[in-house]
């Protein structure tokens, strides 16, 4: 009688993947650094646009984008992969903007638009629909300024996890991480991001003419 | 469901973490109510329109620069 050992279904046997990220980090780790290199290239747009959202300021953005990646190949080592590389080089990028924010708090504040006062809690005001495709109605660059007058207008704190959960796509949790907030607070935010956006936007974007009822 | 109620489960209806029995109620409150309706359909537009335009201008020519000045720094510390 043969002591079988128990057999494991194949199905159970996942394979582990590793992202190719972690194997240059690796690389990198050991001096290697075009490894490095290819990381600045896969994620250097993202960093600077994280650093733009939250700065609102061009030559902030560039510096900071620059001092993260150094921040980051200095810190390689802090890294262990816990997280994807690009939610710890973010959550750099986001401690270099809002240093930076703090830096200048005296010197430059966001400007708030009048005439929003979405408060937590309260329901939006404009119930306007918007015309199939906000994109048919302006031309890039018009619709690119619209864009970035409006985000400018958002408070930092909205702004920044606006940026992070809706732009850059990381999960309500890596934000809630890269912000040093609770899961809670940052769908607290978001949600007053997300309508104060919203309401900035539909003095672009309402309809001005009447389609009828709805059902 | 009231509409403040309908508001308060938005981020989580948008996140697709919301229970059958509540998602029921969130879709029937929208189906009888425009305002909402309307809401949820233009956040729903106002998060895609920034997710699909990229509103910063991020030119080959900045990336050469940044990237140059990223790796020459980083190779300063590497001689160190």
């Amino acid at each position: 009688m043969s002591a079988a050992s128990p057999t494991i279904p194949v199905d159970t046997l996942v394979p582990v993947e590793i992202h190719p990220d972690v194997a240059l980090v690796a690389r990198a780790k050991e001096g290697d650094t075009a490894a490095f290199e290819q990381l600045v290239r896969q994620y250097d747009r993202q960093v600077f646009r994280v650093a733009q959202h939250i700065t609102q300021n061009r030559e902030d953005a560039e510096d900071i984008t620059q001092d993260a990646f150094l921040k980051a190949y200095e810190k390689l080592d802090q890294f262990q992969g816990n997280s994807k590389f690009s939610t710890w080089l973010v959550r750099i990028a986001v401690n270099e903007s809002l240093m930076r924010l703090r830096k200048r708090k005296t010197s430059k504040t966001v400007s708030m638009d009048e005439n929003v006062q979405t408060d937590e809690g309260s329901i939006p005001r404009d119930f306007a629909d918007w015309s199939p495709n906000p994109e048919q109605q302006f031309g890039t660059s018009e619709l690119g300024d619209i864009l970035r007058k409006t985000i400018q207008g958002l408070p930092p704190g909205f702004r920044t996890v606006f940026t992070l959960r809706d732009i850059e796509n990381l999960s309500t949790e890596e934000t809630a991480e890269a912000l040093g907030l609770s899961v809670p607070a940052v769908k607290s935010r978001l949600l007053r991001a997300r309508l104060q956006l919203r309401e900035r936007l539909s003095r672009y974007f309402r309809q001005t003419k009447t389609e009828g009822p709805k059902p | 469901m009231t509409c403040t109620d309908f508001l308060s489960q938005l981020t989580d209806y948008f996140d697709g973490q919301i229970d059958a029995e509540l998602l029921a109620e969130v879709q029937g409150h929208i189906a009888e109510c425009h305002h909402c309706h309307v809401v949820l359909d233009t956040t729903k537009q106002t998060i895609e329109v920034y997710r699909d335009n990229e509103i910063y201008d991020f030119s080959p020519e900045l990336q050469s620069r940044l990237h140059a000045t990223i790796m020459s720094r980083c190779r300063e510390v590497k001689v160190r």
